[in-house]
């Protein structure tokens, strides 16, 4: 019994938890290793641009929910979802014809891209504060919980709850969807195929006939949809915040880098990876131990690795270590 | 008619020309051979017929129609094909979904032309859902030309496809070359295997510092004694 209480503890506060942000940093990684293994650049402005596309799905909730539009018991920003994904899909097609493809045209190395893409992310993070404010916003409405701690208690009996968040459920169903529809794309549709081919040997690509332009274009538009839904799911289970956002670009990153960036297995891996690890981490063990150890063993103090202040250095420490060790990550292949 | 008719092409890649009042032409149905010592411009010749090297003088003419400012994937619409010498597949993709790539801007009859390469080359149907990484040297060189042929050309182009090959494959490279040809399309083909290549040419030109030094059949330039002393080693 002690040992069940123990397990429901740590699936309360670590596991669930953990999948619904790992899956929310694997979107997130999707992002970044597909402009990565398409435009050879790491891509700063991801973590505004889904700052942007959450923006964007915000100020349509409240414009639908000020209409009386709704999806009880889902929140109201799934429904804004498709004109969140349009708009930002619109910045980056905008932002690559004004910026990006000035230096494609010049072949400019990958360095130059780069730091192109940090100018971009001060750009999207300054306008998202301009339109909305810096502030935290709120913007789930509908039910809170699936099941709540309470509810598992007196349907259970036992001591220990479980709590599932609608947004935790959401999650995990939308993650699902996404990564299986974008397999899907890359896999089976000429247009998918095209753009691995692209991806891999571009040269060879235009001696096949495939235009360059277009599969830019069809990358910028994944990206936006994926960076879109990460961000809106992120903003659901927890809140939106644009500092919030841009600091995520550190996770992300990792979870991309540690996968291998380029291959979209490895970045559905890393986002898991890192998320797990960030929370067992900074999680205090205390109760969980407390269940499954003998009275005399139990830990007097919180049984905490590192403060949740600290959540950050998690990711730069994943980070750091897979460039020293292995910087093609677990699941890249070394490219020449 | 001929299918590709270089006149006087001149240019380089900044910095000094390459090829210099090169000439290089192809009719239906023949084997081109541009043979020539190491540096000599073959392969940057063939890359000014693609487009691959933008001429400071010259033409390109393929079927009557100046294509001298015509941009490389433009040519492969109008029916011609590239096979370069290195990183000629991809890699990470499927054998058929190479295929498929070559056939990119096929509307119709794909899977009709898939069969028939397959039929040219039956060790690509064994292994089509490998990737193409996992393919033999000289399956690899196959996969190569076949990709190639997907895109329905009217000329091939080969890039030192023998390059690093054994013997064994490399007679039945030049056996498919031969099958290609004889099937309605014409090819160019760069060689290091000079006299190899020569024995399957109906024409050749010997290149040296970027210009024409000899041309003619295959079978005149291997009994023309100076090309033999100069470049088939006696």
């Amino acid at each position: 019994m002690d040992f069940l209480h123990a397990l429901i503890v740590f699936c309360n506060f670590v596991a669930v938890p953990a999948l619904a942000y790992g899956s929310q940093l694997a979107l997130g990684a999707l992002g970044v290793t597909i402009v990565f293994g398409i435009l050879r650049f790491s891509n700063f402005a991801h973590g505004d641009t889904m700052a942007f596309g959450t923006m964007v799905a915000i100020l349509a909730t409240w414009w639908l929910q000020s209409q009386g539009i709704g999806i009880h018991p889902l929140p109201t920003a799934l429904l804004a979802l498709p004109i969140a994904i349009a708009a930002t899909a619109a910045l980056l097609l905008a932002t690559d014809r004004l910026v990006y493809r000035f230096f494609r045209s010049k072949r400019s190395p990958p360095v130059i891209f780069v730091a192109a893409s940090i100018g971009v992310m001060m750009l999207f993070h300054g306008l998202v504060r301009l339109i909305i404010g810096p502030w935290n916003q709120r913007f789930s409405d509908g039910e809170r919980f699936i099941v709540s701690a309470r509810e598992f208690k007196t349907a259970t009996g036992l001591n220990e709850g479980l709590a599932i968040k609608t947004s935790q459920a959401i999650t995990a169903v939308v993650a699902v969807a996404i990564v299986a529809v974008l397999f899907w794309f890359l896999n089976r549709t000429k247009t998918g195929k095209s753009m691995r081919a692209y991806s891999d040997n571009p040269d060879l690509a235009l001696l096949s006939g495939i235009k360059p332009e277009r599969v830019v274009a069809i990358c910028w538009v994944l990206t936006a949809a994926l960076a879109t839904v990460a961000g809106v799911l992120y903003g659901l289970d927890k809140s939106f915040k644009p500092f919030t956002y841009f600091q995520l670009l550190l996770p992300i990153f990792a979870a991309a880098i540690v996968g291998g960036l380029g291959n979209p297995v490895g970045a559905i891996a890393g986002g898991f990876l890192v998320a797990f690890s960030e929370i067992s981490v900074t999680y205090a063990f205390k109760k969980v131990l407390g269940y499954v150890l003998p009275e005399y063993l139990a830990p007097d103090g919180l049984a905490q690795l590192l403060s949740t202040d600290y959540k950050l250095a998690v990711s730069f420490t994943i980070l750091v270590i897979t460039l020293l060790i292995r910087p093609t990550g677990l699941l890249g292949a070394p490219r020449q | 008619m001929k299918v590709i008719s270089g006149r006087q092409m001149t240019g380089g890649y900044g910095g000094g020309d390459i090829i210099s009042r090169c000439e290089i032409e192809a009719g239906d149905n023949q084997i081109v051979v541009i043979v020539g010592p190491n540096g000599a411009g073959k392969s940057t010749a063939m890359k000014a017929l693609f487009g691959m090297l933008k001429l400071r003088e010259g033409t390109v003419r393929f079927r009557e129609e100046d294509i001298t400012d015509l941009e490389p994937q433009d040519r492969v619409a109008l029916g011609m094909a590239f096979v370069p010498q290195t990183r000629n597949v991809f890699e990470t993709l499927s054998i058929e979904e190479n295929l498929e790539m070559g056939a990119f801007l096929r509307k119709e009859g794909v899977k009709a032309a898939i069969d028939k390469v397959y039929d040219l080359f039956p060790a690509l149907l064994e292994k089509r859902l490998q990737r193409a990484s996992a393919l033999s040297g000289g399956q690899r060189q196959q996969l190569a030309i076949a990709r190639a042929l997907m895109t329905n050309p009217r000329l091939l182009m080969l890039d030192e496809p023998t390059a690093g090959t054994s013997p064994v494959v490399m007679n039945d490279i030049f056996r498919h070359i031969r099958k290609i040809a004889s099937s309605g399309i014409a090819i160019v083909l760069v060689e290091q295997n000079a006299r190899l290549a020569l024995e399957i040419a109906d024409m050749g030109y010997v290149l040296v510092e970027g210009k024409n030094r000899y041309s003619g059949t295959g079978a005149d330039l291997l009994a023309n004694a100076d090309v033999r002393k100069s470049f088939l080693g006696g």
